[in-house]
């Protein structure tokens, strides 16, 4: 079954089972692998993508239920790197093994498209479908704050200037 | 040094297939590790000057990383060492991942391979010599254009720089002549006053590439022709398919193949998808073999029996257990652990190019020396006809230390003679991991009238890793099964620990921190029940009996001291605290939890953590590394991998439920300032996080937590 949808700004057709999840279609069908298979059942978050601008676990969803959709992956998030949740990545130095990274960033990417400045409770909450089996939530927690106050400048035409996040990265406490 | 003897006699060429093809795809075309926007590019035919360091002509250094970067930070740490002692510009440093080559051979257990919390011990020297061995050679190269004596040259920032006169050379402009100079010996290390890199914060290398998605894991890999497949093992352990009906699953489109390999039934597909499919539909008879009667409960039983009988000591002091006699009071606890599984976010998989002389292969594997010999021996091969790609581990935690999918792929490749990616079902990860041992372990300790511990014994008994994975354990003992009881420095005169090496068929290997893993919750919960014994405050009764243990009282004081420990909780708060030394690194933590008895249900509010791993390489990884310790072990308190009729009853994040953001505790660090001699942090932040929880709900509840995972009735 052919299906035609928007995917990171382009028109793109495949042709495939109509039950086959967009995941796969992304990783083996397009080539596409910065999207990950963790689980299969929607319960990890490592395969989420934006369908629309709301974040979806595209190993659940049928490729048939996207025709006409506006699908936005990790590689179509911005061109270079620029997007403020990779900035706020980069400058905390979040990931470790990265594997479930790319569902990370699409979580707290459509976290502060619709809830600009989350508190700890709040990024908890948007945050909780997507695991990462090294532990990095807390550097999470940390660079949602920064890419917030970032995004937050940005949109506040950069009159100040833009504090990095709490602390530069890993002054690890130091013993004193 | 069997790195410098190796870098001496292996072919210079060799080197640069062994860097180049790890990674770049200037060999095999599809694996790139990065874009040009993050990482220095060179068209330049880059120089060896040695297996770890290559310079191009126009300036670019490439420093190759022999070990897997499954999360631990190691690419940069390693890339660190080296680009420090050769001096040269850190923004124009380039990584590569290495091939499997013998000269990759970690110093640690002389195979090529990435456990242990071994990477920054073992070659913290090794890679340092590398750097400092090239540096020593473009010096060389320098002074012989200049016609002057190397010790009137000096080096900086990739360059070797003559004061006296003036000049100086980029180190791409000495590349090809340094290249043929032979290596020196004896090159002289930095003193650490002049590091420029070691020990300061340093971003990792490999973040770019980690938040847009290019970063190439093992299951990114893809190759001309290639065919997808999956994997079905028989759901009891030491079974095997007796036959099996593909009749349905060959009849979904896109299914290729069905076909029987060692470890089971293989599905071969166009994609991943319909091979998962395939599987689904296949009808499989099995023969269970012997195993199908183990249950989790009567394996314990069984341990709890071998612990009882006479079995080896693994260590005594004094006068062992006759040290009890004396005891005015004695304490008996028996503590037990679960079989676990490591759930690393990327599922099992390999992809494997089966070809009529060998094969190349794309394994994200901790240890290439064995994927490459099991692949060899299934191929009738030796071990250099085989190709050894790693790519980026999407977590390794010890799963990737075992090679039975590297194994299922080349099988399934020789089989259907085409490329092939085979990738296991979360499922099939969780119910075919090899695991965390179960454990079990009875303690019986001996105070004197004054609270003062005579005597402390243990008898451990589950599965050893060594007779497992390496067929021996000599006399009967296995320190891995025992490390985190045995090792105990508390001054105590009378110690005796007992192991009783058990066997069955539920598969075991290496897990995050290893034995320290259960053992440390065994030990540190049960010296706090000698506190309470003792009626003393469970960090004043550590201190007194580690007063002759100056790095472990010093974590433990200092986690104590940022903590507040002497300080007054808010109500309803409580604290534990707990201390180790695992892989010769030192950790104390201190933990604030709170109990809600009527919902039976805890929070663990606050983590304060104290490191010691000497001298720090980049602290910031050592920050991340203590953090994600936190959050494994916090699924350690509540996971469990059951084994019923033989077979594992969990099977995805749903009911091996792993710990998520909103669990997630405040995380404080603080890391010793030390000259010793570094050691590694993968592993050691892990085991205290247990027995500090457990003794902080001691204190709510009263009521001791010896078996993990902590259950509701644990609570109340």
């Amino acid at each position: 079954m052919a299906v035609k949808f928007t995917l990171n700004g382009r028109s793109e057709t495949v042709d495939v089972s109509p039950g086959m999840p967009l995941l796969w279609v992304l990783r083996d069908t397009l080539g596409m692998t910065g999207t990950k298979f963790g689980c299969g059942m929607a319960l990890c978050g490592a395969c989420t993508v934006h369908v629309d601008g709301m974040p979806v676990r595209s190993c659940i969803t049928p490729i048939s239920s996207v025709s006409g959709k506006r699908i936005t992956t990790i590689e179509g998030l911005s061109p270079d790197r620029s997007h403020p949740v990779q900035r706020a990545w980069m400058d905390v130095d979040v990931p470790q093994c990265g594997y479930c990274q790319s569902g990370q960033i699409m979580s707290a990417a459509a976290l502060l498209a619709k809830m600009p400045n989350p508190n700890d409770d709040e990024i908890d909450a948007a945050m909780a479908g997507n695991i990462c089996r090294c532990g990095t939530y807390v550097r999470i927690r940390e660079a949602i704050h920064h890419a917030a106050r970032m995004q937050m400048g940005a949109n506040q035409g950069a009159a100040q200037e833009i504090q990095p996040a709490g602390k530069p990265v890993a002054s690890g406490g130091g013993a004193s | 040094m069997s790195a410098l003897t190796a870098l001496n006699s292996m072919n210079r060429r060799g080197f640069l297939r062994a860097g180049l093809a790890g990674a770049t795809g200037l060999v095999v075309g599809t694996y790139l590790p990065g874009r040009a926007d993050a990482f220095p590019m060179t068209s330049a035919e880059p120089e060896a000057l040695n297996a770890w360091i290559h310079i191009s002509p126009d300036d670019v250094v490439t420093i190759i990383c022999d070990k897997s970067e499954m999360g631990q930070g190691i690419l940069t740490s390693m890339t660190m060492l080296a680009a420090d002692e050769l001096d040269c510009d850190w923004s124009r440093v380039r990584w590569e991942f290495a091939l499997a080559e013998p000269v990759y051979a970690n110093p640690a257990f002389h195979a090529q391979g990435t456990a242990g919390s071994s990477s920054t011990r073992a070659c913290y020297e090794p890679m340092r010599r590398a750097g400092a061995t090239a540096r020593a050679i473009l010096v060389q190269a320098a002074a012989q254009r200049w016609s002057v004596e190397p010790s009137e040259c000096r080096t900086a920032n990739g360059k070797v720089l003559h004061p006296a006169s003036n000049r100086s050379f980029k180190y791409g402009d000495l590349a090809v002549s340094a290249s043929k100079l032979p290596q020196p010996q004896d090159v002289q290390l930095k003193d650490p006053s002049q590091f420029n890199l070691i020990g300061k914060p340093t971003k990792r290398l490999d973040t770019p590439i980690k938040v847009d998605g290019t970063a190439q894991f093992g299951i990114d890999v893809r190759r001309p022709g290639m065919v997808y497949a999956t994997i079905t093992r028989c759901p009891v352990f030491g079974g095997k398919a007796a036959s099996f009906d593909a009749t349905k699953a060959k009849a979904i489109p896109g299914v290729i193949d069905v076909i029987q390999i060692s470890s089971g039934v293989a599905v071969i597909a166009s994609d991943t998808w319909t091979a998962f499919q395939g599987k689904g539909a296949l009808e499989i008879r099995w023969d269970e073999g012997a195993g199908s009667n183990l249950t989790s409960e009567n394996i314990m039983q069984s341990f709890a029996q071998q612990a009882a009988g006479p079995t080896p000591i693994a260590r005594k002091d004094g006068n062992g257990v006759a040290g009890l006699e004396s005891a005015t009071q004695k304490l008996e606890a028996v503590y037990e652990a679960p079989y676990l599984a490591h759930s690393p976010m990327e599922p099992m998989n390999c992809t494997a190019e089966v070809h009529s002389d060998g094969a190349e292969i794309w394994a994200a594997t901790q240890m290439q020396t064995a994927a490459q010999a099991a692949a060899a021996k299934i191929l009738g091969v030796k071990p250099d006809a085989i190709i050894l790609h790693t790519p980026f581990l999407g977590g390794g935690f010890g799963r990737r230390g075992s090679v039975d999918y590297v194994s299922d792929a080349v099988q399934v490749s020789k089989a259907i003679g085409k490329p092939v990616k085979l990738t296991w079902t979360r499922e099939e990860d969780t119910q075919h991991s090899v695991y965390r041992p179960m454990s079990y372990c009875k303690f019986v300790a001996g105070l004197d009238a004054q609270g003062k511990p005579t005597a402390f014994t243990a008898a451990v008994a589950c599965q050893s890793l060594s007779k497992v994975s390496f067929g021996v354990a000599k006399d009967n003992l296995d320190p891995q099964s025992v490390e985190g009881v045995a090792d105990i420095e508390y001054d105590i005169p009378n110690i005796q620990i007992n192991y009783a090496l058990t066997e069955n068929v539920v598969p075991v290997s290496f897990w995050r921190s290893v034995g320290y893993s259960q053992n440390g919750f065994f030990s540190e919960c049960f010296v706090d029940e000698l506190a309470a014994a003792a009626k003393e405050d469970p960090y004043q009764f550590r201190r007194r009996l580690l007063a002759k243990s100056p790095r472990r009282l010093g974590v433990l004081n200092l986690a104590a001291e940022k903590a507040g420990w002497a300080t007054t909780l808010p109500e309803g708060r409580f604290r534990g605290i707990a201390v180790l030394n695992p892989f010769q690194s030192y950790n104390a933590q201190v933990v604030e939890v709170s109990v809600n008895r009527n919902a039976k249900t805890y929070r663990v509010h606050r983590v304060v953590m104290a490191m010691d791993c000497g001298r720090n390489v980049n602290p910031s990884t050592i920050e991340a590394q203590m953090q994600g310790s936190v959050v494994w072990a916090m699924s350690m308190l509540k996971n469990v991998i059951t084994i019923d009729k033989g077979r594992v009853v969990q099977s995805n994040f749903n009911d091996y439920p792993v710990a998520r953001i909103n669990e997630t505790p405040k995380i404080e660090v603080y890391i010793v300032p030390s000259t010793e001699k570094p050691t590694g942090v993968g592993e050691p932040g892990v085991p205290c996080l247990a027995p500090a929880v457990c003794n902080a709900i001691f204190q709510a509840t009263g009521k001791r937590i010896r078996r993990l995972p902590i259950r509701p009735e644990d609570l109340a």
